[in-house]
């Protein structure tokens, strides 16, 4: 084996079944990263066949045609060509189509072909096709494609056997098509020829998605049903998580009581103890209900809703100055506003996809669930009303007002552009399917690792940052009063509680927005820190924050807060995205700008008008 | 034109027509197989103003806005070019 693996690359339209068929062949053994110079996914995977060998795969981004209209497909474009910077050209071209939906898939095969790399095609979904008494004939398929032609089935224990066969047999014997059609061929007429002559398909949709889409894009009750859909989400990231953060919860206090007895009294005690595994710990908390909620935003997206949404939610959102494309990436940012820009690469027109990154941060993204969860929990009472519980009503109160908010401001900023331009849509909705566990599992990981990885770097080292700023210098021997009032973090948070002092915030949460601003939920390990060495004596550091807030705050400062970081723009990562994927400095300050004012302004009027009406 | 037809009703593409010169949408529709000869229907029209149009093409589905849809040219099925 020589020391340069062959690389391979999956090609194909989206919803092709691409990458399920990318983790079926790689499994876990997956780098995600971006390429070169441009912010576009790149997933690279290992593929180790029977016989020992080990090839270099890579999952291009989906495309509808080599005449790129967007980011992603001028990737796929140059990547094939051997064009993009950084990246060797690909030694052999997996272009891989849905049998069920070759009508639109041959043709890009076909595009694909043109471009005489070494090349097989995948005929996937070969399952789903023969349960519609699709049949494809693959050996004349093959014969008129002059390439060779392997079935998979991406879901199925060894669907992709015979295309790692073929792989090996391609590597042996790397050969271009052994035939093109030349520049300016008819490729709509030659996939007409390819249908007749290799596919013969009795029924030209599945009756499921038929009914389905009867149901689900009815005008009330696919509304209805959206709505249910998305309500039954925000119940159960509230009602399934919190056995399992109660757990959590419980393993880092023993923890925190152990170390606490184990070490001698001194700084580095107070250091782990109050610092560490408080702020830690806050943070991990967390991650069930991170995990609840991307694993429905996977399966909704695997499943084939998410589409279906965005159709829905078009005209509504156009009105606004989005497209229903923008569904998908502000959907996204509901778990991080990261992931969530970075998928408007999928929007073409520059304008919708400029709209939706300004607006994505307003979407609750995970981060601010630690500050919802722990001020919803300390102030509003778990009761049910109804068939739902309290707590969960306001949870979904606090996304409906980040949403609604969103329209908003891309609704004054259409206005504001005076653009009459045509925005396109054009976006294909793909048939029902059963989301794959392990492909789900893949997802999740991917997410999981991300969160647990900010928590080890940014979050820890702002733990930390904060455990020294709250505790040095050290009072004088003289003192009155808790040491806290002394330390440099004392006195920025009572220089701060000025300007915030309208906005009924304490000097404590005023020291713990400055560390949110790397991460959002930091606010809350920055509380318990803050929290814990403010404490006059030892029985009150033992309660926990809930209690201690509840008692400590009125409502109108609990609602202030729960406002402000509906619009807060603490997060320094997401104006770095927002700077990355737009190339301007400009928008990065509009965004942030226009953030602070709104939550500056909404904070402002809630604690106000809160006071009031006597929640002071 | 498509925006015409009546929803679940057969008809055949004509042509695409590009509505400015280098009409990047057009060519788009084109690629996504709105081409001569190819069978489309409206399967559902979206919840406000009818807008967007869901256009079964080959085996494939689309969301198209009307201003979209404005530019496929068809004619009834069975119809002679």
């Amino acid at each position: 084996m020589s020391a340069q693996p062959l690389r391979l690359a999956l090609v194909g339209n989206p919803n092709c079944g691409k990458t399920a068929l990318f983790n079926q062949l790689t499994g876990s053994r997956q780098k995600v990263a971006n390429y070169a110079g441009v912010t576009v996914e790149r997933k690279e995977g290992r593929l180790h066949t029977g016989s020992g060998r080990s090839y270099a795969l890579l999952d291009l981004p989906g495309a509808y045609s080599l005449h790129a209209a967007s980011l992603d497909e001028a990737v796929t474009r140059d990547f094939c060509r051997g064009f993009l910077p950084g990246e060797a050209p690909p030694d052999v071209l997996v272009c891989v189509v849905d049998a069920t939906n070759l009508r639109l898939h041959l043709r890009f095969a076909l595009e694909v072909r043109e471009l005489d790399k070494p090349m097989i095609l995948a005929v996937n979904m070969m399952d789903a096709a023969r349960r519609r008494g699709i049949r494809v004939d693959l050996d004349a398929l093959s014969r008129e494609l002059g390439v060779p032609v392997v079935e998979t089935v991406a879901v199925r224990h060894n669907g992709a056997r015979a295309l790692v066969e073929q792989i090996e047999r391609m590597a042996d014997a790397p050969h271009p098509p052994k035939h093109r059609l030349g520049a300016d061929a008819d490729l709509h007429a030659e996939t007409r020829r390819l249908l007749s002559l290799a596919v013969d398909m009795p029924q030209r949709t599945a009756r499921v998605d038929d009914a389905l889409d009867r149901w689900l894009l009815q005008p009330v009750i696919g509304f209805v049903a959206l709505i249910v859909v998305m309500f039954l989400i925000f119940q159960a990231v509230y009602a399934w998580a919190t056995p399992l953060m109660d757990l959590i919860e419980a393993g880092t206090g023993a923890l925190g009581e152990w170390v606490g007895a184990t070490l001698p009294e001194g700084p580095l005690n107070s250091l782990l103890v109050d610092g560490i595994i408080a702020g830690v710990g806050g943070v991990i908390v967390f991650l069930p209900q991170i995990l609840i909620l991307f694993a429905f935003i996977l399966a909704l997206e695997e499943s084939g809703y998410l589409p279906r949404a965005a159709f829905l939610l078009d005209r509504l959102m156009a009105s606004a100055g989005l497209s229903g494309r923008s569904f998908i990436p502000l959907l996204s940012s509901f778990a991080c506003a990261i992931p969530g820009i970075m998928a408007t690469r999928s929007i073409q027109d520059p304008r919708d996809r400029l709209a939706t990154i300004l607006v994505a941060p307003l979407m609750t993204c995970s981060a601010r669930l630690p500050v919802y969860a722990l001020l919803i929990g300390a102030f509003v009472p778990q009761k049910q009303i109804g068939m739902f519980n309290q707590q969960g009503l306001v949870l979904f109160g606090l996304y409906v007002a980040g949403i609604l908010s969103a329209l908003m401001v891309a609704w004054v900023m259409k206005k504001w552009r005076r653009d009459k331009s045509e925005h396109p849509l054009m976006l294909e909705l793909p048939s029902y399917r059963i989301p794959h566990p392990r492909d789900l599992a893949i997802g999740l990981w991917e997410r999981a690792w991300i969160f647990l990885r900010r928590v080890g770097g940014i979050i820890l080292a702002m733990t930390i940052l904060l455990w020294v700023l709250l505790n040095f210098p050290a009072p004088p021997p003289d003192a009155v009063g808790p040491a806290i009032d002394y330390s440099f973090a004392g006195r920025i948070g009572h220089a701060m509680a000025v300007f915030f002092a309208p906005l009924g915030f304490n000097w404590q949460i005023c020291i713990a927005l400055i560390p949110g601003m790397a991460a959002r939920e930091v606010a809350v390990s920055s509380l318990a820190t803050v929290y814990a060495l403010s404490a006059a004596d030892d029985e009150a550091a033992a309660r926990a924050l809930e209690p201690l807030i509840s008692d400590g705050w009125s409502l109108a400062t609990a609602l202030s807060l729960l406002v402000w970081y509906i619009y807060a723009p603490m997060c320094i990562s997401t104006l770095a995205t927002i700077k990355r994927e737009t190339n301007s400095w400009k928008q990065m300050s509009y965004a942030m700008f226009y953030l602070f004012a709104l939550a500056y302004l909404a904070s402002l009027l809630t604690y106000q008008v809160a006071r009031a009406l006597g929640a002071g | 034109m498509l925006t015409e037809l009546a929803p679940r009703t057969l008809a055949i593409v004509e042509s695409v027509d590009d509505s400015h010169p280098n009409d990047n949408i057009a060519r788009r529709l084109r690629e996504l197989g709105f081409v001569d000869g190819e069978e489309v229907q409206i399967v559902a029209r979206g919840p406000l103003g009818a807008e967007p149009l869901l256009v079964q093409v080959g085996f494939t589905r689309f969301a198209l806005r009307r201003s979209e849809a404005a530019r496929i040219r068809v004619r009834p099925a069975g119809a002679v070019a």
